[in-house]
């Protein structure tokens, strides 16, 4: 080393040791997750009655987190998710019918086959624009509705697969009638596969997602190769929208047709849409809200719960284009910058 | 025969109310899934006059076109507008919004019963053809349809207000700057669509039925026609409606148990061989 040289370097790599902790840090569990991950034990103890709302937000949580990993993230937009979501839980009620109803052999097995649907079906959203990539997955979802509806002697048609038999998780917990194993069991599934989607999005691969998000041009020349990166995420996220698919069959025991249905998909996008999208627990808070709101107010008349619902998309877009953790996080930045600002007025 | 003929005439049904989704998709990048809305507002103005104030039918559809086309002009005013250079995203959600309460309103006002609808005796019938049966108001549907198609095509190329509207999609800058009032043929353009649309809903209360659901249940259709003909082209929606009409008309009619399945499985095809659709031109 050289006297002009080495401080440069050492400078250079200071910089970058600095860059590198600050990114590294961000992948830290924060005190606010810990507190966030509370809340499904607390909602434990605190509503013993209602364990069939409560997997029914854990499941949707789980679907939602699966369509951020791949919009909010990838930047791909789908209106079909309910595809992969659907293809999930009719393989769980198959495998049901057939006797083999072990769960954690068919949250594996739902993985698995929407993971095969969607690695195939991502080569059709590699070419053209938003809105094409808006009916392609549109299509393919209703594709298989159609399917599922036509095909009524494998999938019972409009009727479902209704009483699967789910045999004990690990061979020790029954699903009982109240749904206080489905619940912790949903839990557990959701907490182990957000865990896993954290320790993806804050990895290399997720940073050339977010790259390939804001500027896919540019990626090939960072060596990321772009195709095969958003081959491997929309294939993640249909494995994930299999599982909570899975999870839902099993702990409802019971399939219907609607899981494919259009519904099912705009639903989803307008919970991840609510939450704020990119930040892994937007779908999760969009879930919990959504699903609590849904059951007060569709409990008063099942039609007005449509109209509000509405509404709150259109305010949405109009006035809190980032969702709920998006506005949050702006405001906040917004009160740190006036108090940032304030010390120094006054010193000046 | 028969079957290709009740294809063609579904398909002009599809054309008539997509017509105005094209032109605000292709032409105003609009991706305006409450298009279905206006279609549905014209159904129901047609059966309300028809049935509850004793309108003949074709008295009725001039209040099915007038009624949407104004309610397209309040909607524009107060909330598409804001949303011209909102993303894709942010537009799709804010019509499915639009959708949703639409759905909801309408189940309040009507029920969620589907609307009776009573043609008069000259649309109903049928013309005994060699070899085809044809129902009168089918083939009423096949020259409403052609009427139209031919009208707006030929206005949009030779008249002034469609020379306008074309420079004004074309370079928006430029078209303000030659003194075109552009928000003004936008929200006329709107009208429009929505107008015909409701002219569409009306005519189609026979074939496709009207209930809440409508705007829902047929928007696939819609958005089909226009991602398929392209957007912003005329005669590429009339080709991909027609297309779209006889392709389910006679899946459904010789392979009825995959049933919709083909329309889905054309359109995907199409959409991966020629993103920007069957007849449209690559813009972006």
């Amino acid at each position: 080393m050289t006297s002009l040289a080495s401080p440069v370097a050492a400078d250079s790599a200071t910089a970058i040791h600095d860059s590198l902790r600050r990114f590294r840090r961000s992948a830290d569990w924060k005190p606010l997750e810990y507190l966030f991950w509370c809340l499904p034990v607390a909602a434990y103890f605190l509503f013993p009655g209602n364990y069939l709302l409560l997997s029914q937000i854990a499941v949707t949580s789980l679907f939602a987190l699966s369509l951020d990993l791949i919009f909010g993230y990838a930047g791909i937009i789908s209106l079909g998710h309910a595809a992969f979501f659907g293809v999930g839980a009719y393989t769980v009620g198959l495998l049901g019918m057939r006797g083999m109803g072990d769960p954690l052999t068919g949250l594996v097995l739902a993985a698995l086959f929407a993971a095969i649907l969607g690695f195939f079906s991502s080569f059709l959203l590699l070419r053209g624009s938003d809105l094409a990539r808006l009916m392609v997955t549109l299509g393919v979802a209703l594709m298989l509705y159609e399917l599922a509806n036509k095909f009524s002697g494998i999938t019972g048609g409009v009727d479902g697969i209704p009483g699967i038999e789910i045999k004990p998780v690990l061979g020790l917990f029954e699903f009982d009638l109240y749904g206080r194993t489905g619940y912790i069991y949903a839990v557990v599934v959701l907490f182990v596969l957000f865990w896993i989607a954290r320790r993806i999005v804050h990895s290399p691969f997720g940073q050339s997602l977010r790259g390939i998000q804001m500027n896919a041009q540019r990626m090939p020349a960072l060596s990321v190769p772009v195709n095969r990166r958003l081959v491997a995420v929309y294939t993640l996220g249909a494995a994930y929208a299999g599982v909570a698919g899975a999870v839902l069959a099993q702990t409802n025991q019971f399939v219907s047709l609607s899981v494919l249905g259009f519904e099912n998909s705009a639903d989803l996008l307008l919970i991840l849409i609510l939450g704020g999208t990119g930040r892994l627990y937007g779908g999760l808070i969009g879930a919990i809200v959504f699903i609590v709101a849904k059951h007060f107010l569709s409990d008063l008349n099942p039609q007005y719960w449509q109209f509000w619902l509405g509404l709150a998309l259109v305010l949405l877009v109009m006035y809190a284009r980032g969702g709920i953790l998006g506005t949050a996080s702006k405001w906040l930045e917004k009160r740190r910058q006036r108090a940032q600002s304030r010390p120094v007025g006054g010193a000046a | 025969m028969t079957i290709l003929f009740d294809g063609i005439a579904f398909g002009m049904l599809l054309f008539l109310i997509s017509v105005g989704l094209s032109v605000t998709l292709g032409l105003m990048n609009f991706v305006n899934l409450a298009h279905g809305v206006f279609a549905m507002v014209g159904g129901y103005v047609c059966v309300v006059l028809l049935n509850d104030w004793g309108v003949p039918f074709l008295a009725t559809i001039p209040f099915a076109i007038i009624v949407p086309g104004l309610v397209g002009v309040v909607l524009e005013r107060l909330l598409y507008r804001r949303l011209y250079e909102a993303s894709d995203l942010d537009q799709v959600l804010f019509s499915l919004g639009l959708v949703f309460m639409a759905v909801a309103a309408t189940h309040y006002f009507f029920g969620a019963r589907q609307q009776p609808l009573h043609l008069p005796a000259f649309l109903s019938g049928q013309i005994h053809l060699p070899g085809a049966d044809i129902g009168v108001y089918r083939l009423f549907l096949v020259i409403a349809g052609i009427v139209v198609a031919v009208g707006l095509q030929w206005s949009v190329i030779r008249t002034s207000f469609g020379a306008r509207l074309r420079a004004a999609v074309d370079n928006q800058r430029t078209a303000r700057g030659l003194g075109i009032d552009v928000n003004r043929v936008f929200m006329l353009t709107f009208a429009l669509g929505s107008a015909l649309a409701g002219l569409g809903g009306a005519l189609g209360v026979e074939m496709l039925g009207l209930d809440p659901e409508f705007p829902v249940k047929y928007l696939v259709y819609f958005l089909i026609v226009v991602t398929v003909g392209g957007g912003g082209n005329i005669l590429g929606s009339l080709w991909a409606a027609l297309l779209l009409g006889v392709a389910d008309v006679a899946g459904k009619y010789y392979v009825p148990q995959i049933g919709a399945f083909i329309i889905y499985a054309i359109m995907v095809v199409i959409l991966i061989v020629r993103p920007q659709g069957l007849f449209g031109r690559a813009h972006h």
